[in-house]
């Protein structure tokens, strides 16, 4: 350990830290916008500060598509009255938004998003059992949602809360079982290593297709996004376990979603599409040059954002589930596919091998 | 600046982690059972998750990173998130009230005694350098390495690791059993 070190990874941390926020803002934004787009309506169109209409061509065409929306919101959030109401317990409620979104910050600590640039590899931490942490950090993320439920001393965020915690185990053993066929095929536990073996041997989605979709439903569930978002429910529990908060406290929750959206993106590209690499142009050796560097960061945020549009088109256009279907989903279909998918990629392996 | 520079190259980092970890360790595992502030058990399965979290920083600093991940990931991550459904399915109001009683008191001390006195004969007894002097048993390489884990639980400790597996079994089973009302 040196100063070199320390400096570079406090730079790292600074500049993931702040992409990710302006990224959570911006899924947001493009969030409304695909919603108002599905749905055939024009969406937020109109929010800009003054002097923008100045501006000859661009200044209405960012407004158009929305691009100060996400400023407005901010501003909005912190302005509000932050108002706690009477019964809560108070040391849980003001815990509760932050333990929902810490974890979702601290997955992408470990996902390489660029190959190197420099001599410093684009990963904050190159763990060797990079996924196991993975893992790890988000099944620590449904405590946010746990505890928001049972701080709010309510009857529908409590049962939010019950929800979030019952979902969010039964998918994270189906999500875990999943993804082990891709560790048998890399043999590698670290996402760094993973990516190396899918620029030689191609991506892994073609060896794992089952594991895919798995694990790209689990996610959904992970994340409480429709159609698996039954801790918010607005129908049925009239916002589930954010129904107390106010304020910057319940913008805090929206915020870890979308954070914990992008990470769960970020291991999909990681795990089942090359991460960095792309099989052509010579993108997929790790770079010579600092342009080639800053290339392979564009084409993993590029592939990541791809995901996240996907995330949120099935928000719009997938009905939510029935609890009962969702635990029928999540226990006897997903759990017995991904054990026979990893009986089978075994025995395939050991085959070949 | 010279004095950090030190602390930095000499693994002094390592040594203060471990100070704060085990601190930490120590002081929720005593928050987990006596609380004086709040008699609440969801405070206490909090401060055990937070035991839980320390306990794993404390096997990062040993470099056992798979046995860090997996001691998040199945006890912070999955069994205390069901005590807490459990919990608050249950609601336990009367024991968030109830007072330590005396004869509590007493069985407390004596198992806390019986284990204290292992400890010491353990520790006055040093098998350590019995084996190292010996050297019957290989020296663990089990350095964060899951290869080598994994090859150690399928070769030298498959029955072990088997054994464990069927009582997990034998537990989900009888669960199963209790939990259905009518046995035909």
């Amino acid at each position: 350990m040196d100063w070199n070190f320390i400096i570079f990874s406090v730079v790292k941390v600074a500049v993931v830290f702040g992409v990710l926020m302006t990224m959570v803002a911006y899924s947001v934004m493009a969030e409304r916008k695909i919603a108002a787009w599905i749905q055939d309506r024009p969406g937020p169109n109109r929010v800009a500060p003054p002097f923008v209409k100045y501006i000859p061509v661009l200044g209405p065409f960012l407004t158009r598509i929305g691009f100060f929306q996400p400023l407005a919101d901010g501003l909005k959030s912190f302005l509000k009255e932050d108002f706690t109401p009477g019964g809560v317990k108070k040391i849980y409620f003001w815990l509760a938004p932050a333990v929902a979104v810490v974890p979702a910050l601290m997955t992408v600590a470990v996902i390489p998003f660029g190959s190197v640039m420099g001599s410093q590899k684009m990963v904050i931490a190159d763990l060797n059992v990079g996924i196991l942490y993975t893992f790890g950090i988000v099944s620590l993320g449904v405590y946010g949602i746990v505890l928001a439920g049972y701080a709010a001393n309510s009857k529908f965020p409590f049962l939010g809360g019950i929800r979030a915690s019952a979902q969010m185990i039964s998918y994270e053993i189906a999500m875990g079982m999943s993804v082990i066929p891709v560790l048998l095929i890399a043999g590698n536990l670290n996402l760094s290593g993973i990516i190396t073996w899918q620029a030689t041997h191609g991506w892994l989605i073609c060896y794992a297709p089952i594991s895919f979709v798995i694990f790209i439903v689990s996610a959904l569930a992970e994340t409480n996004r429709t159609p698996f978002d039954f801790a918010e429910a607005e129908q049925e529990l009239a916002g589930g376990y954010n129904v107390e908060y106010s304020s910057m406290k319940f913008a805090m929750f929206p915020m870890g979603e979308y954070a914990a959206m992008l990470a769960s993106a970020g291991m999909m590209v990681t795990l089942f599409f090359g991460g960095w690499t792309l099989p052509f142009w010579c993108l997929d050796q790790p770079a010579h040059s600092l342009g080639m560097g800053l290339a392979h960061i564009l084409v993993f945020i590029a592939k990541m954002l791809f995901f996240m549009v996907v995330f949120i088109w099935i928000r719009w256009m997938v009905p939510r589930f029935r609890y009962d279907q969702l635990m029928d989903l999540g226990w006897r279909r997903f759990l017995p596919l991904a054990l026979a998918n990893i009986l089978i990629t075994a025995i395939a392996l050991w085959i070949w091998s | 600046m010279e004095a950090i520079n030190n602390l930095i190259s000499g693994g002094g980092v390592e040594d203060v982690l471990f100070n704060v970890f085990a601190a930490l360790t120590l002081l929720c595992g005593v928050l987990v059972i006596a609380n004086p502030f709040s008699r609440s058990p969801v405070t206490s399965a909090m401060f055990l998750v937070l035991t839980i979290i320390s306990m794993s920083g404390l096997f990062v600093l040993l470099h056992a990173f798979f046995l860090a991940a997996v001691q998040i990931l199945v006890y912070a991550g999955a069994v205390m998130v069901l005590f807490l459904f459990v919990i608050m399915l249950l609601d336990l109001k009367e024991e968030a009230r109830r007072n330590i009683k005396f004869f509590w008191l007493i069985g407390g001390l004596v198992s806390v005694g019986s284990i204290f006195a292992i400890f010491i004969k353990s520790l006055t007894h040093n098998y350590f350098e019995e084996f190292a002097s010996s050297s019957k048993l290989p020296s663990p390489k089990l350095e964060g390495d899951t290869v080598a884990l994994g090859k150690l639980l399928f070769t030298q400790y498959t029955l072990p690791f088997e054994i464990v597996s069927v009582l997990l079994l034998v537990a989900m089973v009888g669960v199963i059993l209790l939990s259905k009302k009518k046995l035909e």
